[in-house]
């Protein structure tokens, strides 16, 4: 066996220096310092893919209330009432800070869920004009809405699961270690919750109870 | 055994319960295991509704437009969808099944649940700009649920799948450059951290190893046991103090041989269990495509 020695001076004191970041950094990784932060980051990245789904659906309405104006002019008051929401979900601003600010993340959730009901009476409303149904620039944007509503509900449900993977880690063992150390400035995001009028069972009228 | 026999029968009753409830657990795995159906090719008819020659034909063409531009469709059928919507089942399964390839994530799904009589093309990422929303809708409108109403579940599909295809082909120039990213061929792509380690491991192993017999070949000899080689000189002695050094450097060395292989090994295994026959190149899916009902 060959025992060898390094004559040149600097390289023997930087050798054991870079032997000891070796072992200790990845044993660093290993102990969980990188726990915090990657489930911070991963919620923040399902958080800004809510964000763009949900601009995406602002994006669609002018085009949707400009096309249903044509055929259904006198629905004056449902067309106000989605431009009026559309305008009050864009006007609420969101940064990051609003993820650990559970009112601000309620005001965001409930102008949302303000526009979400306003367009269902829209859509409602249009059953009433086949002409409408029928036009290819309303089938269109129908498709689109469809598929953005879908895309919000799949982005709420990885921002969910996100989330809840980002509090678990400040608040379980062994990561909650690194939370009271070191990430000391870490909240919890807050989540969606499902809106009350959503959680009290359906009322199933057939118009049979009229005036009773 | 012999315990059974020597104690009483509540002793008995009770193995018996616990029999039962590991059974139920094991059951209870099962069914979790099968809510979802098993990729076991490009066309997954668990609903029996597609006839065998237009599977053979579906399952060839899905294959050949695969190899073109690595993009990834299949076709499912299941009997029951036990109550969920479509929706989220389709991006459920679409994620289990890993569509399309990773990082490109150009997989297509298209799920039929016979008993709800429902629909769904679910889109990857990757091809939410080229098969659009409105697409689907009107594939689905317009090929699938008048031949499903007709009872043709055959022709619906080989009509939509036909669709698809042309759609995507549609834009031939990404399709390539999609084909080429991808080749069709590649076989288990090395993990670049894995890599990393190994040249990191080898260039802490080999080197040692080169430092300890190169210099004596390659360098220049100043005295015995001395040598000047790469503008560093290198001794070699057999004292008590260098040997233990040098018995310190092998024990690291092994220590980390062990790690790497260990890491290496998982890498590997993962990278190859695609295989065998066809599976997902680990694409995703934000819920682009529609659904429609006949």
């Amino acid at each position: 066996m060959f025992a060898q020695r390094l004559s040149s001076p600097s390289i023997v004191r930087t050798l054991p220096a870079f032997l000891l970041m070796a072992i200790v950094l990845p044993l660093l990784a290993g102990c969980g310092y990188n726990t915090i932060p990657t489930a911070e980051e991963n919620a923040k990245a399902a958080w800004s893919e809510v964000l763009n789904q949900y601009q995406r659906r602002a994006d669609l309405i002018p085009n949707l209330v400009e096309t249903v104006k044509g055929y259904a002019a006198h629905e004056k008051d449902t067309l106000d009432a989605v431009v009026e929401a559309r305008a009050k979900a864009t006007q609420v601003t969101v940064t990051p800070e609003t993820l650990k600010d559970p009112e601000a993340f309620k005001k965001f959730q409930d102008s949302q869920s303000g526009l979400t009901s306003a367009l269902s009476r829209l859509l409602a409303v249009v059953e009433n004009y086949p002409d409408l149904k029928a036009n290819q620039n309303f089938l269109a944007l129908q498709a689109q809405l469809e598929g953005t509503e879908n895309r919000i509900a799949v982005a709420r449900r990885d921002y969910i699961q996100a989330v809840r993977d980002y509090n678990l880690t400040l608040r379980t063992f062994p990561s909650v270690l690194w939370a009271t150390f070191w990430f000391r400035s870490n909240e919890p995001f807050a989540n969606f919750t499902i809106e009350e009028d959503k959680l009290q069972t359906p009322k199933v009228d057939f118009g049979t109870k009229q005036g009773g | 055994m012999t315990r059974h026999a020597t104690s009483g029968p509540v002793a008995k009753r009770i193995d018996a319960v616990l029999l039962a409830l590991a059974m139920l657990l094991l059951l209870g795995v099962a069914a979790l295991a099968a809510a979802l159906p098993v990729l076991t090719g490009r066309v997954v008819d668990n609903a029996g509704i597609i006839d065998a020659a237009t599977k053979a034909a579906l399952t060839q063409k899905l294959a050949a437009f695969e190899k073109k531009g690595s993009d990834q469709i299949v076709v499912a059928t299941i009997p029951s969808l036990d109550g969920e919507e479509i929706e989220p089942y389709a991006n459920r399964l679409f994620r289990a099944w890993k569509l399309g390839q990773a990082g490109e994530n150009n997989g297509v799904l298209l799920l039929v649940a016979k008993n709800d009589r429902k629909m769904r093309i679910e889109v990857g990422y990757g091809l939410e700009g080229t098969l659009t929303d409105l697409h689907t809708k009107l594939i689905i409108e317009n090929d699938m649920v008048p031949a499903f109403r007709a009872g043709d579940f055959s022709g619906g599909f080989s009509k939509a799948v036909d669709d698809m295809i042309m759609v995507l082909e549609g834009n031939p120039e990404e399709l390539e450059a999609r084909g080429k990213r991808n080749p069709a061929d590649d076989s288990s792509p090395i993990d670049p951290i894995v890599a990393l380690f190994l040249i990191l491991w080898a260039t802490m192993f080999f080197g040692g190893l080169a430092m300890a017999f190169l210099p004596p070949i390659f360098g220049t000899k100043l005295s015995p046991g001395v040598y000047k080689w790469l503008g560093m000189t290198f001794r070699y002695g057999r004292g008590p103090g260098s040997s233990s050094s040098g018995s310190g450097w092998v024990t690291g060395s092994s220590s980390g041989s062990g790690w790497s292989s260990g890491s290496s090994g998982g890498g590997w295994s993962s990278g190859s269990s695609g295989g065998g026959g066809f599976s997902g190149g680990g694409g995703s899916s934000g819920g682009g495509g529609s659904s429609g009902s006949w």
